[in-house]
């Protein structure tokens, strides 16, 4: 604790824990992420003063801590807004992250009679909840945009508050793509399981060989497409995602689809029968809906795609996406028997 | 600059050059730099960059520029057609207004 004037704040280290790091790995992979939270308010990081910047984050302990992180040279007052614990972006995007919250807390946190200045530095990503401009009338205090990283702070708060055009773009390098995609493969898996369990329970229906004959020829080989489907969706989508054809991300995932249902088919071609033309057209549409749905879903992932755009694209990919699904599922069935 | 760029024609950024001042704050704001200073005055340069997160709207002190505000999210669009609120996903689904709801509930991100 550090003792000032408006009481003591508590004191944050510079550098992060064994747990910190766990807890941000397990938030990645969707466990215990709603929790992963510190209590709103002010906090000091090394000794600062009263002409220490102020800088301000989400109370959501991966932003909270990459904040910290980053100020190993400087000495900072930061300020966690109650975000829900949510992350800077998309809280701002709910307004959570915005003007009334911020103005409250600083009120809330004496930060008038722990520091001298009047001034915010406030995340850029933050800037669609703030008011910047009706901020120094609310609350006596001005802000100002950081760079968007906070690995660029330091820079930014010793070239005097300068941020340089690369600071304020956001990027989607294929490490932050497949940074978020562990979310989405867990999100994904109870309707997979469910999807390849019936595929699977199909193949054991009809057919000419035994039940265990079914089982371990045509049913594994529908779980195993359906399974290659989801993970194309999921993650090899993202990972190629500045490679693959066109802007909308639907017709990204139709050509993945459309590849990922060739090389099934050569796979399966060795031991195709009688039936086999129907079940390659079943097996190949749903392979191609899976592919197409998932890389669509990722565009709540990105960091450049507008709701317009997506919505756009949805009108004529959802109808598409739901139809060669259930034709695909219908001919999967059908082939079983004929 | 190698920019991330989402469909054609579609972003719904509008700048009303007879109410900018010039000031540069959306410049400063705008994470996919759309908009640019051409011989003083402010353009928008790149639409079809623009992810219609609002800030540069929220940001201009003059109401110079407008935007459709949202997150552009597949199953945030899905949810709100049936009706969800608080979905699995963090973004919040659009609102009429212009500018991100609040107050809505989500359980993550």
């Amino acid at each position: 604790m550090l003792s000032t004037s408006a009481g003591p704040i508590p004191v944050v280290g510079s550098s992060l824990t064994i747990e910190d790091k766990v807890g941000a790995v397990k938030a990645r992979w969707k466990i215990g992420r709603s929790n992963f939270r510190v209590d709103p308010g002010l906090y000091a990081v090394g000794r600062p003063d009263e002409t220490s910047p102020v800088l301000v984050t989400a109370n959501y302990k991966m932003s909270f801590d990459e904040l910290r992180k980053n100020l190993e040279l400087v000495s900072a007052w930061i300020l966690a807004l109650d975000t829900d614990g949510v992350n800077v972006w998309c809280a701002a995007g709910k307004g959570s992250f915005g003007t009334s919250e911020l103005v409250q807390r600083i009120q809330s946190s004496g930060l008038v009679r722990i520091v001298s200045h009047r001034n915010l530095i406030l995340p850029q990503l933050g800037a669609p909840g703030i008011e910047s401009h009706r901020l120094k009338k609310l609350c006596g205090f001005k802000a100002r945009y950081g760079p968007i990283r906070a690995a660029d702070l330091e820079q930014f708060l010793e070239s005097n508050g300068k941020a340089t055009p690369a600071m304020r773009l956001q990027t989607f390098t294929l490490r932050e793509r497949l940074t978020v995609t562990p979310v989405e493969l867990m999100g994904a898996i109870p309707h997979a399981a469910i999807v390849i369990g019936a595929y699977f329970l199909i193949g054991l229906l009809g057919g000419s060989g035994s039940l265990i004959q079914n089982a371990g020829i045509d049913g594994a080989y529908a779980a195993f497409a359906l399974g290659s489907a989801f993970l194309t969706g999921i993650v090899i989508a993202p990972i190629l995602l500045p490679w693959l054809p066109s802007r909308s991300f639907a017709i990204k995932g139709l050509f993945l689809g459309i590849a990922l249902s060739m090389i099934l088919a050569l796979v399966r071609s060795p031991v195709l029968e009688a039936h086999g033309i129907v079940e390659t057209f079943g097996i190949s549409l749903s392979v191609i809906a899976i592919c197409m749905y998932y890389t669509m879903n990722f565009t709540g992932c990105t960091t450049y795609t507008s709701l317009s755009g997506v919505k756009k694209e949805m009108k004529f990919a959802l109808p598409f996406e739901i139809g060669a699904f259930a034709l695909g599922a219908a001919l999967w069935i059908v082939s079983r028997f004929i | 600059m190698n920019k991330l760029l989402y469909l054609r024609d579609v972003a719904t950024v509008r700048l009303d050059e007879t109410k900018c001042t010039r000031c540069g704050m959306c410049l400063i704001v705008c994470p996919h730099a759309v908009l640019q200073r051409s011989n003083g005055s402010i353009v928008i340069s790149e639409a079809d960059a623009c992810m219609e997160c609002g800030a540069c709207a929220t940001n201009c002190p003059t109401g110079a520029i407008t935007v459709k505000a949202g997150v552009g999210c597949a199953a945030a669009v899905i949810n709100s057609a049936l009706g969800r609120k608080g979905s699995a996903c963090c973004c919040v689904v659009e609102d009429n207004q212009g500018h991100p709801a609040s107050g809505k509930q989500s359980s993550c991100c």
